[in-house]
């Protein structure tokens, strides 16, 4: 057997398995060798340049030669986005949302920021892209799409919004109507037309909602005549907002816009990257 | 196991060494130092080799209209030829350009085998180039041989310095040719005597120079064997019909020493076995073994066996380019009998016609529109219903435009909001603008209805772009 694996006078190790089976004593290729002793010093080179060793129980460790931390590679990647962000937010440090709105490179950019910054402090009720959340009561706070805006929609008037937050108030009628008129102005405004029943002025309707019914931006009292419905546009929805009123406590419908301005969780620049990207939702109105 | 499988078997496996013994290939382990010898087929290789590889060096200082006639200009994303300038939304004709070049490839591979290796590729051109330096300066290939083998001594390391350093500036000038296809070359030439090269730069530079000096100064024909995808490829590619230098064994064979005094009774063929194949050859193959993954088929044998034939007196040809049918006596087809490449030309054709209609079509502006999918359409007060669109504007031409938006839809009472003042479109890239679109919710007759954006140039209407998208509305 064994005169067929002749190895041609290349030593063996010497060893010998079941009877006739042994290794040849070959040098490792010098490529592989060199491999090896480049990637002994690559370990040791990476070993030192890098954090790696544990000091004690305390927490603290060998911090490496080359002084790497993950923070100051992201501080590093961040500084390379905000130079690019750079020149557009130097400008809008001293620009009114008009004039950004003026300036077509800028709106596009500030749309783009401020879809995150919408996303992050205003999705949550007014939904994504403005399109209104609603709970069982009717919709949380006012789809920001359309054109019919409770506090004005230009675009300082948004912005205004913004900073300062708006709370309005409409007091409940339970105590003060019957049922029977409730139910005659309910069916008037769910009509689109409040000022056919004569109750909506006697009542004193039209001390906030106005004469015509159209509201008044100066109030934030709802316009009644159109088809957009601040809560719920239902009979039901419209009775319930009668008899139980907004913003007076438990069982009152709840409309509270929060003051960024007051929480101090955005900048200036962002609350006009808000004013700026819910005008161009497609309701604001020009000055 | 029983005897007779295990026989079979063992059979089968050695045989795989008698193979072996058969096979031969060059592995490296020594230098190919490949005589240089005049013929037709060398004065080819010259001529093919510098009709490819010398506009590589001269075209990128070629100037038009003040700019670089041809440049891809990577950092501006945009590819300059002559008066055209294709951006990366017409980039689609690339893949045509590639199609085309590996259609060439193989078109010109089935009827000639690996014409590309022999005459035009840049690793057989720098290689011969490089070759060509070092016969110049350490002489013929038997000086070379005893060259390498001596001891060290002023006199070497003078020849072998000057070598090395004509390759070194061939390498580099090589780096320089290529960067200067992706930047403007004056200004890199600039940049790189004042040493002011951006890091990327001094990277392409670094790896062209390294990358030419290594391939075309050691490692020459083991990168055709064994780093090329592409021969091997090409390797493949070759049938019956395809024709390629081939020694003629039936006149060659038996081969034998030429003796003084002529013949004698012994027969013999018609080579003289003078090994003259084998000398010339860069790649160090004998080809009378035969077709074989080391020749890249240059002819520069067929030149080397013709010159000692005409020594010989003996008609020329004894390696010729000639197919396997034609040395196997069977009848030779004519080019168009072959339907191979006649598909590969075809599919060539097809392609070259889609860059013509692409280049031709680039227009001068192009135009996106994409509408708002959330909402998809908003009920505003007045009873209307309003859809958002993102439109995209390529400006192609070199000067910022103002444009002018319209809609067509065929509503009535359509209203388009956003565009009052016309966007300002900048040149050579992209430009967003939101465009609101109104209808009195009465006139929707369905939920969908086509509407025809179009934006064209305020003072130049000329330059213009259309797209077709849909306006939403409520069920009717």
């Amino acid at each position: 057997m064994s005169d067929k694996h002749d190895a041609g006078g290349v030593p063996t190790t010497g060893h010998v398995w079941d009877g006739d089976l042994a290794d040849f004593a070959n040098q490792p290729p010098k490529w592989w060798m060199l491999g090896l002793t480049a990637s002994a010093i690559w370990c040791v080179v990476y070993f030192l340049y890098y954090p790696s060793i544990p000091v004690s129980n305390t927490g603290s460790f060998f911090a490496g030669i080359g002084g790497w931390t993950a923070i100051t590679e992201m501080e590093a990647d961040k500084s390379v986005v905000d130079e690019v962000r750079g020149k557009y937010e130097d400008k809008l440090k001293d620009m009114t949302p008009a004039a950004i709105l003026a300036d077509n490179e800028l709106t596009e950019y500030v749309t783009r920021s401020g879809k995150v910054l919408f996303g992050d402090n205003c999705a949550a009720c007014h939904g994504t892209n403005g399109v209104g959340a609603a709970d069982k009561l009717g919709l949380i706070a006012p789809k920001l799409n359309d054109d019919d805006w409770l506090y004005g929609g230009k675009i300082d008037d948004i912005h205004t919004t913004i900073m300062g937050g708006r709370q309005g108030v409409m007091t409940p009628h339970k105590d003060v109507l019957s049922a029977a008129e409730i139910d005659t102005l309910a069916n008037a405004v769910a009509a689109g037309n409040p000022t056919s029943t004569p109750l909506f002025a006697e009542k004193g309707c039209t001390a906030c909602h106005g004469e015509d019914g159209k509201g008044m931006a100066a109030l934030g009292s709802a316009n009644l005549t159109d088809g957009i419905w601040r809560f719920d546009g239902s009979l039901e929805g419209i009775k319930y907002t009668i008899t139980n009123g907004v913003n007076v406590g438990p069982g009152s419908r709840d409309a509270v816009m929060p003051s960024f301005q007051a929480a101090g969780k955005l900048s200036d620049a962002e609350m006009k990257k808000l004013a700026v990207y819910v005008y161009k939702f497609g309701g604001g109105q020009a000055n | 196991m029983n005897e007779a499988t295990d026989n079979k078997e063992t059979g089968s496996v050695t045989s795989i060494y008698h193979e072996f013994e058969a096979w031969q290939v060059n592995r490296g382990e020594k230098t190919i130092h490949a005589k240089r010898m005049p013929g037709f087929f060398r004065t080819i290789k010259n001529y093919t080799q510098l009709a490819l590889w010398l506009p590589f060096f001269l075209v990128p200082y070629l100037r038009w209209n003040d700019k670089q006639a041809i440049l891809f200009d990577i950092q501006n994303r945009q590819f300059h030829f002559f008066d055209i300038m294709v951006l990366p939304q017409d980039i689609w004709m690339l893949s045509l350009v590639l199609l085309i070049a590996a259609m060439t490839l193989f078109a010109v591979t089935s009827v000639a085998s690996r014409v590309w290796c022999g005459y035009f590729c840049f690793q057989t051109a720098w290689t011969d180039w490089f070759t060509w330096i070092e016969d110049k300066i350490e002489g013929n290939p038997a000086a070379r041989r005893k060259l390498d083998d001596a001891p060290m001594s002023l006199d070497k390391i003078k020849k072998k310095g000057i070598k090395h350093a004509v390759w070194m500036l061939l390498a580099l000038l090589t780096g320089i040719s290529f960067s200067v296809w992706f930047v403007d070359a004056y200004e890199y030439w600039n940049n790189l005597i004042h040493l002011n090269l951006p890091k990327v730069g001094w990277v392409v530079l670094a790896m062209f120079f390294f990358g030419t000096y290594i391939l075309a100064g050691f490692l020459r024909e083991q990168a055709c064997i064994w780093l090329c995808p592409y021969a091997r490829i090409q390797g493949v590619m070759g049938d019956a019909q395809t024709i390629l230098p081939t020694y003629d064994t039936a006149r060659g064979e038996p081969r034998g020493k030429l003796r003084k005094g002529g013949e004698t009774g012994a027969p013999q063929g018609d080579c003289i076995d003078c090994f003259q194949c084998v000398q010339v050859c860069p790649t160090g193959v004998d080809i009378r073994h035969g077709q074989q993954l080391g020749c890249i088929t240059c002819g520069l044998c067929i030149d080397a066996c013709d010159a000692i034939m005409d020594k010989v007196g003996k008609p020329r040809g004894l390696i010729r380019y000639a197919s396997l049918d034609e040395m196997s006596g069977k009848p030779t087809h004519k080019l168009y009998q072959h339907p191979r490449t006649l598909v590969y030309l075809a599919i060539i054709l097809v392609a070259m016609s889609g860059i013509v209609y692409g280049l031709t079509h680039l227009g001068a502006m192009s135009l996106k529109v994409l509408p708002e999918r959330q909402p998809l359409f908003v009920q505003m007060s007045d009873g209307s219903v309003q859809n958002k669109y993102a439109f995209k504007v390529l400006n192609k031409t070199d000067k910022d435009i103002h444009v002018k938006v319209t809609a067509e839809s065929g509503l009535e009472g359509q209203m388009l909001i956003g565009a009052e003042t016309p966007p300002l479109t900048h040149h050579g890239r992209g430009t967003s603008f939101t465009i609101f679109v109104k209808v009195p919710s009465k006139n929707l007759k369905q939920e969908i209805t086509p509407i025809h954006f179009r934006v064209e140039g305020v003072e130049d209407p000329a330059v213009f772009a259309e797209y077709t998208s849909n306006f939403n509305g409520p069920k009717p």
